[in-house]
């Protein structure tokens, strides 16, 4: 399935290219990848929104404030660098249901957003727990060599491969 | 917008660029991996990871960067890593690529974003319960792996790009 060439770029090159990001990141600013402590700032954010000082009496926004930094604006940076490859190449795919997932549990966009929706608040109180996501403990932790880095990415893909497998057995592809 | 939110925000769209233009902020991808059916996002992942190390350490020996991760406390680690890929097997986009996804108008990803800034803020209602009875288990501080095993750090760093050239080829000969 992955040998039909639809002008993607070489995931080894991608990666490398990547890494060097991440090297040039610690660098020039001192930055390493992460991603999942935005949503924390961002539900901080949130909460404030919906009443007011309300963040400020929760160890956990206190803890880390609720407020645009370094890691929020990267998120926002892939979402934009993400929208200008897809432009330029015009790689767009308006697409509410993932084509395995179709193929698997049908093309119903309300099933599917109720399970992404779900999958997301257990996926983050997971990532929050861990204290990373793929990118601060599978890229950053890894490239500094920190055990946390390791146990967490292997307990990602021990997680995901369990719960694949079990969406997805016995079923056509 | 100071400095740093800038710096954050180019990064940020360097990296999304390389996401997307592999694919690896697809669904079909990450699903794909853990399915055993098409390893891109494995190769990414550890290409960026070897090159990374590299720099990386080579930058600290000449102390130009400082290492900065976050401590090895087993007990969360080990459950917060397997709950989150939980979530992910069934989500299929991370907290980082999600936003590609979105970039490239994956519309689901936008339920998965809502989702999981509810998980987060459902998290800060837990932690100080958590960090009571989870914390202290097997609270090893800020250890690395050249550390514990007591060697060089490049040492280290030339096993895993050796395991990582290995890796490779294998899925290459496999078509992976």
């Amino acid at each position: 399935m992955n040998k039909k060439n639809d002008g993607a770029m070489n995931p080894y090159l991608a990666g490398g290219l990547s890494g060097l990001v991440i090297i040039f990141s610690a660098l020039l600013t001192g930055n390493y990848f992460g991603a999942s402590t935005s949503f924390v700032r961002s539900a901080g954010m949130l909460e404030n929104f919906v009443s007011p000082g309300r963040a400020a009496q929760i160890d956990y926004f206190i803890h880390y404030i609720p407020k645009f930094d370094w890691q929020l604006m990267f998120v926002v940076g892939i979402f934009l660098g993400s929208l200008a490859a897809a432009l330029a190449t015009g790689s767009f795919k308006w697409q509410a249901v993932p084509d395995m997932w179709a193929g698997r549990f049908g093309a119903s966009p309300v099933k599917r957003g109720i399970a992404a929706f779900f999958a997301g608040i257990v996926a983050m109180f997971g990532a929050r727990l861990a204290n990373g996501c793929p990118s601060g403990h599978g890229l950053s932790g890894a490239v500094q060599l920190a055990i946390s880095g390791f146990i967490a990415l292997t307990c990602f893909f021990v997680g995901g491969i369990v719960v694949a497998r079990l969406l997805y057995s016995g079923g056509h592809k | 917008m100071n400095s740093q939110l800038f710096y954050g925000l180019i990064t940020g769209a360097f990296f999304g660029f390389f996401l997307q233009r592999s694919r690896v902020v697809r669904y079909d991808k990450q699903i794909g991996a853990l399915r055993f059916m098409d390893m891109t996002i494995l190769k990414f992942m550890l290409s960026s990871i070897v090159v990374g190390m590299v720099g990386i350490y080579f930058l600290r020996d000449l102390g130009l960067v400082q290492l900065r991760f976050v401590p090895t406390t087993i007990a969360m680690n080990v459950l917060g890593g397997l709950i989150f890929g939980a979530g992910w097997g069934v989500l299929g986009y991370c907290p980082g690529t999600q936003g590609g996804a979105l970039g490239e108008v994956r519309l689901d990803a936008l339920w998965g974003i809502l989702g999981m800034t509810l998980g987060a803020g459902l998290y800060a209602e837990f932690y100080p319960a958590i960090t009571k009875n989870l914390a202290g288990v097997g609270d090893y501080g800020f250890i690395t792996l050249p550390q514990v095993l007591g060697v060089n750090p490049w040492l280290v760093i030339a096993g895993f790009v050796a395991g990582a050239l290995l890796l490779f080829r294998w899925l290459e000969k496999k078509r992976l």
